[in-house]
């Protein structure tokens, strides 16, 4: 059994009198691209200070890699991308992957190789010898998620990481962690950006008030198919009544037939049933609860942002 | 050690990018050229005004009168190396915790008194080379005009720095987990309090008025800034002056070397509180 790449226990922090994180129990793989969601204030951030040694827990233990969360031999292999991220903006883009990558201990040989390469992979080439201050909000982003990468991470934390970018450049950060998880690097992803964690995540907690609530393989998300739309003619009022035994909700207008299942299961039944009622079908459409609908409805209402 | 290094080239290339020292150059080589003016006319018109005295006694007062000239602009000097070192020190940890930059740093694998000390040998190289420069331009200058130069000087020199690196490491220590501007005020209220703590002590030394003496006393154990002036002008000052008694800017009570020690370990363990209030705050 490899050793996972996050393991908490219980982890606990109170400023004062308030938990901001009320006891977090989670595991993460290596290698797997992990989802960590709720609404603002749940103790995402404070988790993962926590987690990077920045902020130290009331309680609780964890461990990166296998070692115990500030040991510096683990924190060699960890890359971290802060939320609003804010940069030493008077270096130019080199000098400030060369601290970094000095501060990881790094050759020089390898740190400029490294540096050059990943410039390269996000676009900022020609920019090497700008200074940041000249840099847009996109650019800066990009610096930074290059500089979380410089020490070739076993494990990534990345904050908002797409906070800020267009279109291109989230299509981008959402290319690099899928390099990432190609490369078997862990990636322990913070995003409000739904839509984003639905396509690069293999597995997602929602968290609140500091607590996991539920964790979920995002392979289960297709699984949830919760809703069925037919289009079809010859749909008797037979066939529809005789379709109550497979769901509820039953909603017919004219040739299109929508109706809520029990899962996925249900669906080669039902294709049979209408088949064999003679029914000429022109579409059969399962359709899966969005993330955005799982959030609502394990987090409530409070928390959508 | 090599982190230290890093982060000590990073904290002097800030100061270079964001103009501080330029700033600090422009507004030190104003001062010298108005310092240097100044001396020129005072030099000349007090020259000519004792004519008909010997030639030795003539000498002798004419020393006099420069070495408290130049222990005057020496002692500007030593306040504006000082109020640098404060404001060097004033923002550095807490803006960086505010700005999140520290972040990127405190989570890589590195100890967080790499920071603090590398901040700290930054600024330390940066005062070196500030107070240096405009207190050897001080002594240039006096030199050029009256051919004058001053017992003890890299004794005194050293000693002013000592002073500016002292205000430092309180203002980076305070920083650690006071914001800019409560550090800036901390910082100068303990350096105002040094100041009439030395008068004080000056005053009382000359009345022979014990109390007075172990107040002046009292506040250098507390913060001993301003004793560390006193030694660099008791080091640099002309001996007869020290004689005759008070000098606005000579001195008259002097810190024993002792002080100087207690300064320096004061210093230490300011450092050390530093780096412990870090290792300890969340960021």
């Amino acid at each position: 059994m490899t050793t996972p790449a996050i393991r908490t226990e219980d982890l606990r922090k109170e400023f004062g009198d308030k938990a901001a994180v009320k006891g977090l129990t989670l595991q993460v793989e290596q290698g797997e691209v992990f989802g960590f969601l709720g609404p603002n204030g749940a103790g995402k951030t404070t988790s993962i200070k926590m987690l990077l040694g920045l902020v130290a827990p009331t309680s609780g233990t964890a461990y990166l890699l296998g070692a115990p969360i500030g040991d510096r031999a683990s924190l060699a292999r960890v890359g971290f991308l802060p939320e609003h991220f804010r940069f030493q903006e008077w270096l130019t883009a080199h000098e400030f992957l060369e601290l970094h990558g000095e501060l990881f201990g790094m050759t020089t040989s390898d740190l400029n190789h490294r540096c050059d390469e990943l410039l390269e992979r996000v676009g900022l080439a020609e920019f090497r010898n700008k200074q940041l201050r000249t840099f847009s909000k996109g650019m800066l982003q990009r610096i930074g998620l290059v500089q979380a990468l410089m020490n070739r991470p076993a494990l990534v934390f990345l904050d908002e990481p797409t906070s800020g970018l267009d279109p291109v450049g989230r299509r981008l950060v959402r290319d690099i962690i899928h390099e990432l998880r190609e490369e078997g690097t862990s990636v322990f992803l913070n995003s409000h950006l739904l839509s984003e964690i639905e396509v690069t995540c293999d597995r997602v907690a929602f968290i609140k008030h500091g607590e996991v609530i539920r964790v979920m393989e995002m392979s289960a998300l297709n699984q949830n198919i919760s809703m069925l739309t037919i289009r079809a003619s010859g749909l008797t009022p037979e066939v529809v009544s005789a379709l109550r035994q497979w769901g509820d909700d039953l909603r017919l207008d004219s040739d299109h037939l929508t109706m809520t299942i029990r899962g996925e299961t249900d669906l080669p039944a039902i294709n049979r049933f209408l088949v064999a009622q003679n029914a000429q079908v022109y579409a059969f459409t399962p359709n899966r609860l969005s993330l955005e609908e799982i959030f609502i409805e394990t987090l409530g209402q409070d928390g959508v942002q | 050690m090599k982190t230290i290094w890093t982060l000590a080239r990073m904290t002097f290339r800030e100061a270079i990018r964001r103009r501080i020292v330029l700033t600090g150059l422009v507004l030190g080589l104003i001062f010298l050229a108005v310092f240097s003016v100044g001396f020129h006319f005072v030099y000349t018109s007090a020259s000519a005004e004792i004519p008909t005295a010997p030639e030795a006694i003539d000498n002798l007062m004419k020393n006099e009168f420069v070495n408290m000239i130049m222990l005057a602009g020496l002692y500007a000097v030593t306040f504006l190396s000082a109020a640098m070192g404060a404001l060097l020190g004033a923002d550095t940890i807490s803006g960086e915790i505010i700005s999140g930059t520290i972040q990127t740093v405190v989570s890589k694998p590195i100890r967080r008194s790499d920071v603090i000390l590398g901040k700290w040998l930054g600024f330390a190289i940066l005062l070196a080379g500030y107070a240096f420069l405009m207190s050897g331009g001080t002594v240039l200058s006096v030199w050029l005009l009256s051919g004058y130069t001053p017992h003890n000087i890299l004794t005194g020199v050293a000693l002013i720095f000592l002073e500016s690196l002292l205000i430092m490491t309180i203002s980076l220590a305070c920083s650690s987990f006071l914001s800019g501007l409560a550090t800036g005020s901390v910082v100068f209220g303990m350096y105002g309090l040094s100041f009439i703590g030395g008068w004080v002590e000056q005053i009382g030394s000359v009345l022979q008025n014990d109390t007075a003496v172990q107040v002046g006393i009292v506040t250098s154990l507390l913060i001993p800034s301003e004793s560390l002036w006193r030694r660099a002008a008791f080091e640099m000052q002309s001996p007869i002056s020290a004689a005759i008694g008070m000098s606005p800017f000579g001195t008259i009570s002097v810190p024993s070397p002792l002080m100087i020690g207690y300064a320096i370990i004061y210093l230490v363990l300011t450092l050390m509180a530093a780096i412990s209030t870090f290792n300890h705050r969340d960021l």
